[in-house]
């Protein structure tokens, strides 16, 4: 079969530091969203899945820590070798360290600090990798972007093996912005439900590493993908839904497959009106509406350029155990076109494996698993 | 893997615009936010969404509107295989800037939308009905290698038809955008789409 192997992840989070740790909670119904009293971020509270401790040591910020936490486990329990030339560190982020534009003076050192190209760096010398890292930065569907380009890049042979982080943390500057759009959810966020009134912001760090070497053949793989804009409007999604159905059947349609053939769904969910109306919608148009779906922001938030990268290592966590956990959050159905969004654990054999995801700027994105 | 083809570039730096290497428009002494609006004066674009772009959309729009003037992309291609893959090295800086200063008096979403790089591709996308691939990329300096590497293979997997892709950086007073047309065709230009070439352009106006 064509795609290339996943051979490791890692999901560290606030509701654990590894894939195993998360998959538990997440089978438990344990959400890492809770209500959150900070001044310094909101002079409101808010909800939000947050971690609970400083990450103000040493020489690296919280976001670059968080990236290389995740990016330890991750290579600890594979034999890639950072240091081969055939190796690359992809890095996704919306934000990186804005946050330190909430906290401190803006000068030419903080602009250096700020750059993503700079905690690309640092991390790439933490580790030792000695190509130049390539970092995506395309609003929320950065982290499937992220996946695709090097799934792209592992298939033209340039590399071999790659190594695929993503994450942002929960600034002043983000929820401010979230709040400005009133979007953020006065509640804990409810993904696809008739009550949903927004989305919940989250902080967290995910790793996928990918190789072509045929002997992790026999490793779940990533097939196909796509990517399309809406070129309708830069903050609210497609009316018609047409543009992430043609992402959808263009990445069915490079991996040969029948819409029947998909098991399962992972969408982005974030619980806003729009959003997930329009990813009903683009199901629905894409002949999948019977599929079972489900989104994952009740557990983690919306956790931006980290979401792709965790909400597809918790799909190939469900590949392997046959497990498709249910969308924390979800009562009743709330969006006009028929959707299979699940609300109990369930166990189905997990074959083919849609991931999707939209952003601002009138992006989407999807990328098909198989086992 | 088969050989493609930079049909059109444009350059806007220093208060000039060049397209095809000839000089279009140029002024002397002005901001670089009155720079954006004399040359979209002088274009002749009437397109009143311009007016509530931040810089770095202001820039890669008005790039875009200059490429792509006369090339008829429509008559050649389906939207959904046009692709638009672009870079800088501060992301969206210059805005977040801006933004950081409402967050003290009422936090402004308008200004909020325009916080992430790849707005100014939903821009050029939303102007032209381009409906294909996207992806905003990070680095320090151009990267012509990456471009040239991503683009092709973009192409060589059908996943677009033709591509605008480049650099395009607005940060406090400085601004470079540098956009090229990427075809599988020749047509007028001949310039194959390699680094060297994207390097060349990139560089022409360094030492002027």
């Amino acid at each position: 079969m064509q795609g290339i192997s996943i051979i490791s992840d890692n999901i560290f989070s606030p509701l654990g530091k590894t894939t195993a740790e998360n998959f538990a909670h997440l089978k438990n119904g344990s959400s890492g969203i809770e209500l959150i009293t900070n001044s310094d971020l909101s002079s409101e509270s808010f909800y939000s899945s947050m971690f609970q401790h400083d990450f103000n040591n040493g020489n690296y910020t919280k976001f670059e820590q968080i990236l290389i936490a995740s990016m330890q486990d991750a290579l600890n329990n594979c034999d890639i070798n950072v240091k081969d030339k055939k190796t690359i560190f992809i890095l996704s982020s919306t934000k990186g360290n804005i946050d330190l534009l909430d906290k401190k003076v803006y000068n030419e050192e903080l602009k250096e600090r700020i750059a993503l190209h700079t905690s690309a760096k640092l991390i790439a010398e933490h580790f030792g990798f000695i190509n130049k890292p390539l970092i995506i930065s395309n609003a929320c569907i950065s982290g499937v972007l992220a996946i695709l380009t090097a799934k792209r890049l592992l298939e033209s042979g340039q590399y071999e093996n790659a190594i695929i982080a993503g994450a942002d943390i929960v600034s002043k500057f983000v929820l401010s912005g979230f709040q400005s759009f009133q979007a953020i959810s006065s509640q804990p966020c409810k993904p696809f439900d008739a009550n949903r009134s927004g989305l919940t912001l989250g902080e967290t760090a995910g790793t996928l590493i990918l190789s072509s070497d045929k002997k992790y053949s026999s490793n779940i793989k990533v097939v196909s993908g796509s990517v399309s804009n809406d070129a309708n409007h830069l903050s609210a999604p497609s009316r018609t839904s047409e543009e992430l159905s043609m992402a959808i059947q263009k990445t069915l349609r490079n991996a040969n497959i029948f819409e029947r053939e998909i098991d399962f769904i992972s969408a982005h969910g974030t619980a806003t009106l729009y959003n997930d109306e329009m990813e009903a919608k683009a199901i629905s148009l894409s002949k999948l509406e019977s599929t079972p779906v489900n989104s994952l922001k009740g557990f983690y938030g919306h956790t931006l350029g980290a979401a792709g990268i965790i909400e597809s290592a918790v799909t190939i966590q469900s590949m392997r155990e046959n497990i498709i956990i249910p969308t924390k959050g979800f009562e009743k159905i709330g969006v006009s076109k028929p959707v299979n969004i699940c609300d109990n654990l369930q166990k189905k054999s997990l074959n083919n494996c849609l991931k999707i995801a939209s952003g601002f700027g009138g992006c989407n994105a999807a990328i098909l698993f198989s086992n | 893997m088969n050989k493609n083809f930079i049909t059109a570039y444009c350059i806007a730096e220093n208060n000039i615009v060049y397209k095809n290497g000839l000089e279009l428009y140029a002024t002397e002494g002005i901001l670089s936010e009155n720079f954006f609006l004399s040359a979209y004066n002088h274009f002749n674009l009437n397109y009143p969404k311009f007016y509530k772009m931040d810089n770095l959309s202001k820039l890669g729009w008005l790039a875009s509107e200059i490429l792509l003037k006369d090339e008829n992309l429509h008559e050649h291609y389906a939207s959904e295989d046009i692709g638009i893959v672009l870079s800088n090295a501060n992301a969206s800086l210059d805005t977040d800037l801006n933004y950081s200063e409402t967050i003290k008096d009422i936090p402004s979403p308008a200004v909020f939308v325009y916080t992430l790089p790849n707005i100014v591709i939903g821009e050029i996308s939303i102007r032209n009905g381009f409906k294909g691939e996207n992806a905003f990329f990070i680095s320090e300096k151009f990267d012509a290698a990456l471009l040239e590497q991503y683009v092709n293979i973009l192409f060589s997997s059908n996943a677009c038809q033709s591509c605008i892709c480049g650099w395009t950086e607005t940060l406090e007073d400085n601004y470079k955008c540098v956009l090229f047309l990427v075809e599988k065709e020749k047509r007028n230009l001949n310039l194959e789409f390699i680094k060297d070439n994207l390097e060349a352009i990139f560089n022409a106006n360094a030492e002027g």
